[in-house]
């Protein structure tokens, strides 16, 4: 079984919270443990935060979240997160571990190695001045008993 | 977000709660920022207790003020971070560099 959902908001930060409380609360329809769960919701915020503070810096701008889950035996909850900002120079670069363009803000630059470290597959695709788009995607190990009722 | 700020002794406690992201990661710098002039604290005690969600704003967060601590040569210390949280602080190395305990005195 196949099922997905499409979400779109304005890069407010306020948005960030329901952003990956909505992702997870779709994914929650999977055999997903807590772990796995918390996995996917970091990453989410992670993608997210970073379509909200470096994507659209300058300007408000639309950051669209997909996410679509692939049930059954092999099952594959998938996050798709794009935005049309200022995109990445050198997205090699910007996914190593402690990178960051904005330390005055305190950024950490793990933000891409949370991603990386949480997730089984991680793919980013950006053009500068044209926009990022992060795809995502965690296997949920199906559990002995998993999804019935006692 | 929950941040209580209690100073016991030479040291600021720093009990937070809920989901810590970006959008409230500035709010909590300056409030303990703040205090931490204020009070002039030789230690920072932060109680992650009741962090039911943190991502690498988090860690922006933590590494600045371990940042600072240092810098003025106080020390810094996490306590009691639940499961999940703990995974993300053990996968950025912040443990190795500030040292933890596990429970608060
Ligand atoms: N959606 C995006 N649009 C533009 N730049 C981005 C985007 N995502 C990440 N980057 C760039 O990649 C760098 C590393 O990202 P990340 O690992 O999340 O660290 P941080 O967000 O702490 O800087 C950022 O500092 C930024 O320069
Ligand atoms: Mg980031």
């Amino acid at each position: 079984m196949r099922n997905y959902m499409k979400l779109e908001i304005p890069s407010k930060s306020v948005n960030e919270a329901f952003a990956r409380a909505a992702v997870g609360a779709f994914a929650a329809q999977t055999d997903l443990d807590i772990n796995e769960l918390a996995d996917i919701k970091t990453s989410v915020s992670e993608a997210v935060t970073n379509s909200i503070i470096h994507g659209y810096r300058d300007a408000e701008g639309v950051v669209y979240i997909e996410c679509e889950i692939k049930a059954g035996k092999n099952c594959v909850v998938s996050v798709t997160v794009r935005d049309e900002g200022t995109g990445i120079a050198n997205v090699e670069r910007a996914m190593e571990p402690l990178f960051t363009t904005a330390p005055d803000e305190e950024r950490s630059g793990m933000g891409f190695t949370v991603m990386q470290s949480f997730m089984d597959t991680l793919d980013v695709v950006s053009e500068k001045g044209k926009g990022t788009t992060v795809k995502m995607s965690k296997y949920i190990h199906s559990r002995e008993g998993g999804g019935e009722i006692i | 977000m929950k941040c209580e700020i209690e100073q016991i002794g030479g040291s600021l406690v720093v009990k937070l709660g809920g989901e810590i992201d970006q959008h409230c990661a500035e709010e909590i710098r300056g409030d303990i920022d703040r205090e931490l002039d204020i009070k002039k604290s030789s230690s920072l005690i932060i109680d992650l207790g009741d962090v039911e969600f943190m991502d690498s704003s988090g860690l922006g967060l933590i590494m600045g003020r371990y940042k600072k601590m240092a810098g003025r040569g106080g020390t810094i210390m996490l306590a009691r971070p639940k499961p999940n949280v703990d995974r993300l602080l053990e996968m950025s190395g912040i443990k190795k560099l500030i040292g933890r305990n596990k429970t608060k005195e």
